[in-house]
């Protein structure tokens, strides 16, 4: 509608007009219904219906009970007789022999206080499990027979489960196993368990009071080798995990900076008089770009192996692409009035860059470093792994043993404090350098500064 | 200026002020610029020594996996095509995850810019708590929830779907919320005094102003989505980067399918950005007309 017609009639405006609002009434019920019809599209194709057969819930459960509780196993070797206490049933849990915590009585028999009147009793042939309200539940394993279970009289309830060679108690307060060779109980209790000192640590079970006491009388230093080399938590390779993630990030994105500051010259119309550079450079990020993350990471690993120089370098490729994009835009909305100020009082060409150009995309070359540094640090995870190293590394090892769920939480707490503590980091060193100058509010923002970039 | 009465500096008090000024700048410059080249370095050198192999060996056999594969799919060239219709149901997969989880996301993430945003939210107590929430749900890492996810529901596109659209959530929850800031809020007053609900004033007031941003930002989000789920892929999600893995873990012989793969998903990240870049400038500055 932009040429004016004066020969327009009242009729032909209500016409007019009409065609617009069908138009729009159109537009508002056909936009919801194609984004509806997509998602119904995508709820078929990806077999929703059938998701629900395919979950497991009882994955689930271990999975979140596992990751805020953990449980000891109390065992005995139906050869030998022998009874050994081991946290989550890892050696590296294990009870030195003879020390048991203080609700397994170790002995000739040995007695389990599972607590709430359930208890278990190792005898020298027969094990025996107290129930409050049902009854006392009798095993007696051997080599020739099975295992011969007693039951209290009437039916076997669902919590039970006798085979000839197996019996499985599970209830509230703990579970009990007994097969032809050993028999287990499992008792679950809340909370991360030696997180800060294993068993064979002097350390172990000390109170906080405690511990500052002995660190002010000059053990402080042996403390904290305790718990810097904890074998249950691996303190210290998970700290060096993280370190690795954020080099990488850090190198990644100060490297793609770094190249692709001087090559986002050569794609700029004002600084690259020749069109075939320019037009050569274009591409050349738009390849970098384009060839994704993922694929720079897959071949990067080929050449380095695994570790944190090929995802620094898989970042490093990848950014380079965007930043010089970035960079060349910003460059070609220079203020050209500066550069001809400071040419005219005899500035040589690189002082003219230094001291006409450089100032003037210091805001945007800062502000994009900084986003891009946070949302690499995420990238960093990620690659790690794919790549092997880093926190992505560690994460993805303790997924795949399908019962560390404990160490996944941790690890998990770990990456999103790490992220937040980088975007606030990042956020504040943005504020203070771009818009914390003080003298500088006078200066009228620029479009390129205000102007979000949206990140990965 | 606190000192207006203090007789005026000659010149040469000025000159020699703006001297030691420059001086200490250039000083405090230098310093900080020799501690970042130092942190580079023991930087570089630390993920060096990390690392499985080394710069110096490695940078001379960068091109040498890609020579393969090329020399590979080249000999084999007239399978290229029948590759490329094979593994573009994979590609399509792919995309769906992007897309949905870009759209889930873009919901999720309007309700809590909304919920966020002062003089929009309908309690605005509780915007530091929204705010954390989507910070939390920005920073969690895509992989991380579909490594969980696909360990209870299994393989396949909807544990992607739903880590990259929680992301998506927090991610276009900040920015629609700092687009929202700018908005103007009189229509919500004017919608407000007629007796409209807190819904009819977001979708009436709000939403109109800040659609064609709101639908800028998603389609950004749309992109790097695509590269997500392509790398979620990767470690079990399903879609193309699962074909890729496969394909890699034959090596060669199968390297003709890992270029299809490449191809495919190079050509797939170069015309979405471009459309989605032409559509960009479109809703940003109006159409060219």
């Amino acid at each position: 509608m932009t040429t004016f017609d004066t020969t327009l009639t009242p009729a032909d405006l209500k016409s007019d007009i009409s065609r617009l609002f069908l138009k729009k009434r159109l537009m508002n019920f056909a936009l919801p219904a194609a984004v509806l019809a997509y998602l119904a599209y995508v709820f078929v194709v990806f077999d929703m219906p059938g998701l629900w057969e395919r979950a497991s819930l009882d994955n689930a459960k271990t999975l979140v009970s596992d990751s805020y509780s953990y449980k000891t196993h109390v065992t005995r070797d139906n050869r030998s007789g022998e009874v050994s206490v081991a946290i989550e049933g890892e050696r590296k849990g294990a009870y030195p022999d003879g020390m048991s915590p203080d609700w397994v009585a170790l002995g000739e028999t040995t007695v389990i206080d599972l607590e709430d009147g359930h208890r278990v009793t190792f005898g020298s042939e027969t094990i025996a499990y107290e129930i409050p309200g049902y009854g006392t539940v009798r095993a007696t394993p051997s080599r020739s027979a099975g295992v011969q279970a007693e039951l209290p009289a009437g039916d076997v309830p669902e919590w039970i489960s006798v085979s000839k060679n197996r019996l499985a108690v599970t209830t509230e307060a703990g579970r009990l196993t007994v097969t032809r060779n050993r028999a287990e109980v499992f008792r679950y209790f809340a909370g991360w368990e030696l997180f800060f000192f294993t068993l064979d640590s002097p350390y172990y079970g000390m109170g906080v009071g405690e511990l500052m006491q002995r660190a002010a009388t000059g053990e402080g230093g042996a403390i904290f080798q305790e718990f810097w080399t904890n074998k249950m938590w691996r303190h210290q390779d998970v700290a060096w995990a993280i370190a690795e993630t954020l080099l990488m990030a850090f190198l990644g994105t100060i490297g793609a900076g770094i190249i692709a500051l001087p090559l986002a010259f050569l794609a700029t119309r004002n600084f690259m008089p020749l069109r075939s550079i320019r037009f050569a450079m274009r591409r050349l990020f738009d390849f970098v770009r384009g060839v994704d993350s993922l694929i720079w990471t897959v071949v990067l690993a080929r050449a380095f192996g695994p570790g944190p120089l090929t995802g620094a370098l898989a970042i490093l490729v990848t950014d380079t692409g965007t930043f010089g994009k970035i960079f060349s835009e910003a460059l070609e909305n220079v203020d050209q009035k500066q550069i001809e100020g400071v040419a005219s009082t005899g500035a040589k060409p690189v002082q003219r860059y230094r001291f006409g150009v450089i100032p003037q995309i210091t805001p945007v070359l800062l502000s994009q470093l900084l986003y891009f540094l946070e949302s690499n640090t995420r990238s960093a995870t990620i690659i790690g792994a794919i790549t092997g190293g880093g926190i992505g590394l560690l994460l993805t090892q303790a997924i795949i043993t399908q019962k560390d769920w404990e160490e996944v939480a941790y690890y998990i707490t770990l990456i999103i404090l790490m992220v937040m503590l980088m975007d606030w980091f990042s956020g504040w060193l943005r504020r203070r350098l771009i818009k914390g100058e003080g003298g500088n509010a006078k200066r009228k923002p620029r479009k390129a500064e205000g102007e979000a970039f949206l990140l990965p | 200026m606190a000192d207006l009465t203090a007789a005026r500096p000659g010149i040469e008090d000025i000159r020699q002020h703006y001297t030691a000024h420059t001086q200490r700048k250039r000083l405090y410059g230098g310093i900080l610029l020799a501690v970042f080249v130092a942190l580079m370095a023991a930087g570089f050198r630390t993920a060096d020594a990390r690392n499985a192999g080394s710069f110096a060996d490695g940078f001379t056999r960068i091109f040498d996996y890609p020579s393969e594969v090329l020399a590979e799919a080249a000999e084999k060239a007239a399978q290229l095509p029948g590759h490329l219709v094979q593994f573009f149901p994979a590609l399509v997969e792919t995309l769906n995850i992007a897309a949905a989880s870009t759209l889930v996301g873009a919901v999720f993430g309007t309700l809590l810019s909304l919920l966020a945003t002062r003089g929009m939210a309908p309690w605005p107590v509780l915007i530091p708590l929204f705010r954390r929430i989507s910070d939390i749900c920005r920073a969690i890492p895509e992989i991380v929830i579909a490594l969980v996810l696909i360990f209870v529901l299994g393989g396949g596109p909807v544990p992607a779907m739903i880590a990259i659209a929680i992301h998506t959530a927090g991610a276009l929850g900040k920015l629609f919320s700092e687009v929202n800031e700018n908005a103007s809020l009189k229509p919500v007053e004017g919608l407000t005094s007629v007796g409209a609900t807190w819904a009819q004033r977001m979708t009436l007031g709000v939403i109109p102003q800040v659609g064609p941003n709101y639908v800028s930002y998603a389609l950004l989000r749309f992109e790097i989505n695509i590269r997500a789920s392509a790398i979620l892929g990767f470690v079990g999600a399903g879609g193309i980067g699962y074909e890729l893995k496969n394909a890699m873990s034959w090596g060669q012989g199968r390297y003709d399918e890992a270029a299809a793969i490449f191809l495919l998903l190079f050509v797939t990240i170069v015309a979405v950005d471009q459309l989605s870049g032409l559509l960009r400038d479109r809703l940003t500055h109006g159409a060219k007309a």
